[in-house]
């Protein structure tokens, strides 16, 4: 390998053999190209479809009580279980790192709203920040509720589109007063959410506004979490399976509660938005691995076809390499180390190229679908590595026959 | 120099088996310059591949400058023909893609010896063979009698015991074959053994030694008064 006078015959073979070699480069050079350029594209679909999914992606557990129904520690069936703030507090520092949003929601029961003359019943919650991203709503006008409001007990409204429409008929509704059950809250925004008119039929306060107006006291009706995202989608049962179990168990010891009894506290581990995601990035993953190998395989067809060319187009002089007292494994490495310092180089000037083609033209094609697309410079560097290997075997048949030949025959006129 | 006993030679082609040498006993001493003729089919490439260690007799002996050439692995082989033969073949067989001086210097190559010694020991053949001007052509930018000349100079670089040439001059015109023939006859001269295959029965007269090969069998070897090819050139 570092036997300087073989060094010498290959680059004296390259140069004087500039469209072969040029052909052989090229063929690695585009395999690699391409295979870059498209991993670099489903990476950028990747972050992007993973953008658009954000806050409908993970998985959502909700968490609301009822009446016992065992007995337990002397304590008869039928009695009330209500959480508190502590408990979400407690849940929320505990699993400070694991969750992405969390929020708890007080129901205000009989919530009729009013603005002048119009009116209706809707349902009004307090609830914290997050539980925008919970809903996955967006702001059509305005902004959600933030954590100002909840600490200054601000007496603000993020309302629904239908309710919207219901209450100001079009008009202008940021900044006006509605009335919630007799009292007073300034519009801040209206909200749209995917899951539909049933959905956009609703009224969220501050959840301090909301227990401390409505005689709430500490007390909450429901929670709600998302886990942060997990690497697939076994990956997020689990996580979700455990993080259910434990706080099952935490809430159940705080409210004497049979580990049994499932109608006290339920826990709802919604795993569909998650799994649907988790889906889709498992097709795109698969899809472009898929094309990803197609390249590779091309790729490494490509390169053994021009090796197998070579060889053969090289049969005479082989031959008389041969008779001037070349031995078969000084002709093996010779064909090898010229076909491998070909592909390494062919490699690299294609790695090199459709990397400056990401970094450059990535910003442009940044669409709704597509964002920041960029290649794992190990996995690229890997392929070609992959690819130098292939070629250095597929060259290694083809030669170590050539080097079999008789020179005899290898010199036989034609 | 060269000394053979029974060789037999037969090809298997499919089924049938073809028999070309027949038990051929022949040697060649130091310094000779020998022809070998015979009709086309009749052996003489097959002979002479077989002194070439480029293919193996089926039976028989061969012992070449006192070394016995028997089962010879193909490293061996490949040492043996870089240290003790030249060939020349009536296609030439240069390395296309290599310059005259190139070309020359590849069984150098395989000696192992540093570029700068190669060229400079390619270059003093190539003025041997009187080509010096062209030492950095490539062989399509040469004449066949140049390129004939090329290959001369390169089965002489690695100094060979003995110069094998299949038809040398197969592939010229009657003026360039005596022009190579001269020269042949030159090297001779400084006392290398030297081995022809030819038909053209001039071309063997200009040797000095003719041996006839017919189905296989030498029917008759003899010494001839050696005609020199300068005067025709
Ligand atoms: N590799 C081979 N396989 C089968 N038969 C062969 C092979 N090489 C030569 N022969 C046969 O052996 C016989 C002798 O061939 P050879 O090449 O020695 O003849 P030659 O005397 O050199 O003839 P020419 O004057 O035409 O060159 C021929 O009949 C030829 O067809
Ligand atoms: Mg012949």
């Amino acid at each position: 390998m570092f036997d300087l006078e073989r060094w010498e015959e290959i680059f004296d073979t390259i140069r004087k053999n500039k469209l072969r070699t040029f052909l052989t480069g090229l063929s690695v050079a585009s395999g690699i190209f391409i295979l870059v350029v498209l991993l670099g594209i489903g990476e950028g679909m990747r972050n992007g479809i993973s953008k658009e999914f954000e806050g409908d992606a993970a998985n959502i557990l909700y968490i609301w009580t009822g009446p016992t129904s065992v007995e337990h520690k002397g304590l008869n069936p039928g009695r009330i279980i209500r959480l508190r703030n502590s408990d979400f507090q407690t849940i929320s520092q505990k699993y400070e790192d694991d969750l992405e949003f969390r929020s708890s929601v007080y129901r205000i029961w009989n919530g009729m709203v009013t603005y002048k003359k119009e009116s209706g019943s809707y349902r009004v919650e307090g609830v914290l920040p997050d539980y925008q991203f919970l809903e996955n709503s967006s702001m059509v006008k305005g902004r959600y509720l933030n954590y100002t409001d909840h600490e200054n007990y601000e007496k603000v409204v993020v309302i629904g589109n239908r309710v919207s429409n219901d209450l100001f008929k079009g008009a202008e509704p940021i900044g006006k007063y509605i009335e919630v059950s007799g009292i007073n809250f300034k519009v801040v925004g209206v909200f749209t959410d995917p899951g539909g008119e049933r959905e956009e039929n609703r009224v969220y306060v501050p959840l301090s506004t909301g227990q401390r107006v409505f005689n709430g006291s500490n007390y909450i009706n429901n929670m709600a979490f998302t886990l942060e995202k997990a690497d697939n989608f076994e990956a997020a049962l689990a996580a979700s399976n455990k993080f259910s179990a434990e706080i099952d168990q935490f809430l159940k010891e705080q409210h004497v509660v049979a580990p049994e009894d499932t109608r006290a506290i339920t826990i709802n581990n919604s795993l569909e938005n998650a799994k649907r995601f988790y889906d889709l990035m498992d097709m795109i993953k698969f899809f472009f691995w898929g094309v990803g190998i197609c390249t590779i395989i091309a790729g490494i067809v490509g390169v053994s076809n021009i090796m197998l060319i070579i060889v053969k187009e090289r049969t005479r002089e082989i031959g008389v390499r041969k008779a001037l007292g070349a031995e078969p494994l000084s002709i093996v490495g010779m064909v090898l180390h010229e076909s491998i310092f070909v592909t390494a180089i062919a490699g690299l000037i294609g790695l090199i190229s459709s990397l400056a083609l990401l970094e450059l033209v990535g910003p442009i094609i940044e669409t709704e679908f597509i964002a920041n697309p960029a290649v794992d410079f190990r996995v690229a560097l890997t392929t070609v590595i992959i690819l130098i290997v292939a070629g250095a075997l597929a060259g290694f048949f083809p030669a170590y026959r050539a080097a079999r030949i008789k020179p005899i025959v290898a010199l036989r006129d034609e | 120099m060269i000394e053979i006993k029974d060789l037999h030679k037969s090809y298997k082609t499919g089924s049938n088996s073809l028999h070309v040498l027949k038990g051929i006993n022949f040697s060649v001493a130091e310094g000779e310059l020998v022809s070998i003729m015979g009709s086309s089919g009749s052996g003489k490439s097959t002979l002479l591949n077989i002194l070439g260690m480029l293919d193996e007799a089926d039976s028989g002996t061969y012992t070449l400058d006192g070394v016995p050439i028997k089962n010879l692995n193909e490293k061996i082989a490949a040492r043996y023909r870089n240290k003790f033969l030249g060939f020349i073949f009536q296609s030439f067989n240069l390395i296309s893609y290599k310059s005259a001086v190139d070309n020359v210097a590849l069984p150098l190559y395989y000696q192992g010896l540093k570029r700068k010694e190669r060229m400079d020991r390619a270059m003093a053949y190539l003025e041997k063979v009187g080509l010096t001007d062209w030492a950095q052509h490539l062989p399509n930018e040469l004449s066949g009698g140049q390129k004939q000349r090329v290959a001369i100079a390169r089965a002489l670089a690695s100094d060979p015991k003995v110069l094998l040439a299949d038809e040398p001059t197969g592939a010229l015109d009657t003026k360039t074959s005596y022009e190579v023939m001269d020269l042949i006859q030159k090297i001779n001269e400084e006392g290398r053994t030297i081995l022809i295959v030819t038909h053209e029965h001039d071309i063997a007269e200009m040797t000095k030694r003719i041996v006839n090969l017919k189905d296989g069998v030498i029917i008759d070897d003899n010494k001839v008064d050696q005609i020199k090819a300068l005067q025709y050139v």
